[in-house]
């Protein structure tokens, strides 16, 4: 099984188009850090207007724990899309070079010819967004330094003491890797029926950009849908940012994700071991 | 002789009341006055808990400084300090630091078993934010037990203080400050915030205006100097 692993990694990251999404992050990080380097108190001081109405507030608001915040605001909304790019092509690439025929030939089972699969494709998520967190946090706070986070939602603020921070954002990326492993099994899936990867890849990206529009909408017809929506339940990453934590949405969310995962995977495999191979 | 002295008591508090009295409230006024003149800049420690309906935030540790005359500021280390607009300038060094009021004695009231007098400061000038300042003022130990400010600006301050080691410099061991708070509402697209469906019940106290900051103090230290840089 790992020896499998092995080969699949290598022909995940021999790929240029692996390189792609790291490539995209570190831009969109790099210009989301230089943005509020050189104009984020400006940009902050039209979200807190009217709060400064009403109080005065001192310290250091331009932080590095605030810029990665917003970073993950602007990013694991946009990042599911670069993962579909790679889990897009794990069985449907194979198909499309021709080589799935010859590797089921082989003495490997069809169901750990695909867990393997999947494996590779989730340890190239975590990689992914390993990377993530070490630019958008660990650079932000090298170049910000660190204060209290101070967050902007619509009804209210809240404002978390910096000693309380850390664990948060580790939270919240351990519940971004269950997000982004439930788009990566439903690109996986898709990836079974196709020929070619550009078909799930593409399939992927329109579903999550369609749920993230409904999300998005504040229309009562859509409300009803939205719990029913992974990508709603993709969000509450946030939830680690309340005060108090609302533990009980966050496990409900993430067990719902996981729930997600499993009907994905198991679905693709048991599809594939009854699929008849011809390309 | 007796007779013609009572008379004159009589028909000098009915003739000239404010004159009668505002002598004693002045002098009050000018005992805590002089008390708190003692006091020529602090620098304490204490813990803040803020108490507004769409604020969620930490009781933290902060410093709070102050400087003769009206400079005042609060300062967590590290971290950020929230405080309602213009309470620095209705601290009570700088209320009653000038002499451009009128003083209008209001009687007494009970605040929490003693018996306090209040008194009515009312600003000379016309072009002052401070439209009335209420003084609760215990008598015997000289100490402002609460106020009462209406702005023109900002509506009604309310400062309530507990008095404990520093008293005698006229110091509180606890603050209480209640303010007028205004809504608080951004746009969805700005905070990128999303509906999840599921209706957010309303909390108690969503629809009060009001807000209330509190400080505990844990210590002063008095009249040793605080730096100019520390109120920027």
């Amino acid at each position: 099984m790992w020896k499998l692993l092995k080969i699949e990694l290598f022909k995940i990251f021999r790929r240029p188009r692996t390189y792609i999404a790291f490539a995209a992050i570190a831009a969109i990080i790099t210009l989301i850090q230089l943005a509020f380097y050189s104009d984020g108190e400006a940009f902050l001081q039209f979200g807190m207007q009217s709060l400064k109405e009403t109080f005065d507030i001192n310290g250091k608001i331009v932080n590095g724990y605030l810029v990665c915040y917003v970073i993950l605001q602007t990013l694991l909304i946009h990042v599911p899309l670069l993962i579909a790019l790679i889990a897009g092509d794990a069985v449907a690439g194979e198909a499309n070079m021709g080589t799935l025929r010859l590797l089921l030939t082989k003495p490997v089972s069809r169901s750990q010819f695909m867990w393997t699969k999947f494996m590779a494709t989730v340890i190239y998520t975590l990689l992914l967004l390993v990377f993530m967190a070490a630019l958008a946090l660990f650079l932000s706070v090298s170049i910000f330094g660190t204060s209290d986070l101070i967050i902007l939602k619509s009804e209210t603020i809240v404002i978390l003491d910096r000693h309380d921070i850390l664990w948060r954002y580790f939270g919240a990326f351990g519940f971004a890797a269950i997000a982004m492993t439930t788009v990566a099994s439903l690109a996986f899936l898709l990836s079974v029926f196709a020929e070619n990867s550009i078909g799930p890849i593409v399939a992927t990206m329109s579903i999550v950009i369609l749920f993230t529009i409904l999300t998005t909408m504040d229309i009562p017809f859509f409300n009803a849908i939205k719990p029913f929506l992974f990508t709603n339940h993709m969000l509450n990453w946030k939830g680690f940012f309340e005060e108090p934590v609302n533990y009980r949405e966050v496990l409900k969310s993430a067990t719902i994700l996981i729930g997600h995962i499993v009907f994905f995977v198991f679905t693709a495999i048991a599809i594939f071991k009854k699929k008849d191979i011809l390309s | 002789m007796k007779t013609i002295q009572i008379l004159f008591v009589i028909i000098c508090t009915h003739s000239f009341p404010q004159f009668c009295f505002s002598q004693s409230e002045a002098a009050l006024i000018k005992g805590v006055k002089n008390k708190l003149d003692k006091v020529n800049n602090y620098q304490a420690d204490g813990v803040m808990t803020i108490d507004v309906s769409f604020i969620k935030v930490p009781p933290s540790a902060v410093k709070v400084y102050y400087k003769k005359p009206d400079k005042f500021n609060v300062k967590k280390d590290g971290g950020i300090s929230i405080l309602p607009k213009g309470s620095a300038s209705v601290n009570l060094n700088s209320i009653i630091s000038g002499e451009n009021y009128t003083i209008v004695p209001a009687g007494n009231t009970v605040l929490e078993n003693s018996t306090v007098r209040i008194i009515k400061l009312l600003p000379n000038d016309e072009n002052s934010d401070v439209v009335v300042t209420s003084l609760y003022i215990d008598e015997k130990k000289l100490l402002i037990r609460k106020s009462v400010i209406t702005t023109k600006e900002s509506g009604t301050y309310e400062i309530e203080m507990a008095y404990g080691k520093y008293s005698e410099w006229g110091l509180p061991d606890k603050v209480i400050f209640i303010f007028n708070t205004k809504d608080y509402k951004l746009p969805k697209g700005v905070t990128f915030e999303y509906e999840s469906g599921e209706k957010k019940p309303k909390t108690a106290n969503s629809e009060n205006k009001k807000g209330k900051v509190e400080i505990a103090y844990s210590s002063y230290i008095i009249n040793k100097g605080v730096p100019d840089s520390y109120f920027k």
